[in-house]
């Protein structure tokens, strides 16, 4: 039993790409993350923007891009509980988040895997779920919300 | 918290309390082929992880899970792990629309 990452795939029925483009083109990245965001993605910087998500408009997403290695691999790093925009999270540890893509029969596979939970303090992860729990229930079938859970 | 649990002796002593309920730092040692000094040691991390809590009750010190801790932990998880399905359906539904 791992508790330290979680791994996740999907298939899409699109050219590796197009699927580039929409993962590391900001704009296209906060089309379908449901975020604005106000840098490019560059390897060894960070990139930050408005969550657009209705609701969570006060939240900001904040993510330091590790690796760019073209229609193959994306990375970055950020703060998956940050909750509270007046908060400062710099501190804390962040969760590594990896994409990689592979071409397939039928088109392109994503894989994303999320790691480094093992390191986030209990508290905050008790306070991020305790906020977020009514707000889950209700959103759940529309989400997509990577960063800020929240009220 | 995460790490608490990531050492296999660790797990195996969480199993045990989740099954057989409140046990002794004796009956947690019997059995197994750790010794109870490093059992010891393992409690007190899981203790200070808020996931176990021992109690002394007469002449013993008995341990029990904190199975709310336990359930925020793998809740947790659970939600970053929901969110990313989600986030891997809106990926595919935006590009899997386009016009060809």
């Amino acid at each position: 039993m791992t508790t330290d990452r979680i791994e996740k795939e999907i298939v899409v029925r699109a050219p590796r790409a197009r699927v580039w483009r929409a993962l590391t083109d900001a704009r296209e990245f906060g089309q379908w993350f449901r975020v604005e965001m106000e840098d490019e993605f560059a390897a060894g910087a960070p990139a930050r923007g408005r969550i657009t998500y209705p609701g969570y408009e006060h939240l900001r997403l904040e993510v330091h891009v590790e690796r760019v290695e073209p229609e193959r691999l994306f990375s970055f790093r950020w703060h998956p509980y940050a909750v509270d925009p007046k908060q400062d999270y710099s501190s804390e540890p962040m969760t590594l988040v990896v994409f990689e893509l592979d071409e397939v029969e039928g088109g392109t596979r994503v894989r994303v895997t999320e790691s480094g939970f093992d390191r986030i303090p209990l508290a905050r992860r008790a306070e991020a779920f305790g906020m977020n729990s009514q707000g889950w229930a209700e959103q759940v079938q529309n989400i997509a919300r990577h960063v800020g859970e929240t009220k | 918290m995460f790490a608490a649990l990531g050492d296999p002796t660790r797990l195996r002593l969480v199993a045990r309390l989740g099954s057989e309920g409140p046990l002794s730092i004796a009956r947690l040692t019997d059995g197994s082929d750790v010794t109870r000094q490093a059992v010891s040691k393992h409690l007190r991390v899981l203790a200070g992880a808020g996931l176990a809590r021992g109690a002394r009750e007469g002449r013993e010190q008995v341990w029990r899970l904190e199975a709310a801790r336990l359930d925020e932990a793998r809740r947790s998880l659970e939600l970053v792990s929901r969110r990313w399905d989600d986030a891997l359906l809106r990926l595919k539904a935006s590009l899997e629309g386009e016009p060809q």
